[in-house]
């Protein structure tokens, strides 16, 4: 599923200078805690969360995320897009829940993550 | 590489938004200097988590990062409270860390299981009252 697939399906806003929508990514992992994220999270991941400060974008750097997704039109401040942009991550908000938003990704075939070993 | 480099970072007790700068500048050294990805990725979160924990509990401290020609070693030093109880500490879920910091989202007892998984050494000094010193080893 593409970045740009995922935009339009979310009818999210993109807030970053993402150059390339086309990106492919398999799986998507929601969490507000970060350390679950660092703890489950592999390659070609996206990040679902309602948590919104800027170790969101420290874990998606640490993790070489593709992209992270705020949820209830939480939006990210300007310190925190700054890193992003800095960082290369692509941003989006979407006003759906996590809940609704992590079963759109689901069902237009976004796998999850096992929650196994690194 | 066929010499060793150290890195020594100061990591700030008082001001959250900035923990993991550290490890943020290191992930971009080592990518520089074309250390695979996966021993890349390995030192980031493991010292990430570490630095997280070093402003969380410790009350800042420094990190020494030296990077040999087959392994990066790490040492996180702070002079916070120290750890009373190690193994208890290691376990997953198991957290001193107050409910602010939850919020945060961290504290929720994964920091020092995390280190463990994504290093390929680590040891744990600590004496209550004077600090913890967190050793950890990546091997290429």
């Amino acid at each position: 599923m593409t970045l740009k697939e995922i935009r339009d399906l979310l009818k999210a806003t993109l807030l970053t200078s993402t150059p390339d929508l086309s990106r492919t990514v398999h799986s998507a992992f929601s969490a507000d805690m970060m350390s679950d994220v660092l703890a489950f999270v592999k390659d070609d991941c996206i990040l679902i969360t309602g948590l919104c400060n800027p170790q969101v974008m420290r874990t998606a750097e640490m993790l070489d995320l593709a992209a992270v997704i705020f949820v209830r039109g939480k939006k990210p401040d300007e310190n925190m897009l700054r890193l992003a942009e800095d960082i290369g991550i692509c941003v989006m908000v979407t006003d759906l829940t996590m809940f609704l938003t992590c079963g759109k990704l689901y069902s237009a075939g976004l796998d999850g993550v096992d929650g196994g070993a690194a | 590489m066929s010499s060793s480099l150290r890195f020594e970072y100061q990591v700030s007790g008082e001001d959250f938004t900035r923990a993991g700068e550290a490890s943020s500048d290191i992930k971009h050294k080592l990518k520089q200097m074309g250390v695979n990805p996966t021993a890349v990725r390995k030192v980031a979160i493991a010292m990430y988590e570490g630095e997280i924990n070093m402003v969380i509990h410790g009350g800042g401290g420094e990190i020494l990062v030296d990077i040999l020609p087959d392994k990066i070693v790490m040492d996180l030093i702070d002079h916070g409270p120290g750890i009373a109880d190690i193994d208890l500490a290691m376990q997953e879920g198991y957290s001193t860390a107050p409910d602010q910091i939850r919020s945060l989202g961290f504290g929720a007892g994964m920091g020092l299981p995390n280190m463990k998984k994504y290093s390929d050494e680590m040891d744990i000094f600590s004496t209550v009252g004077e600090g913890t010193t967190v050793h950890m080893v990546v091997n290429f």
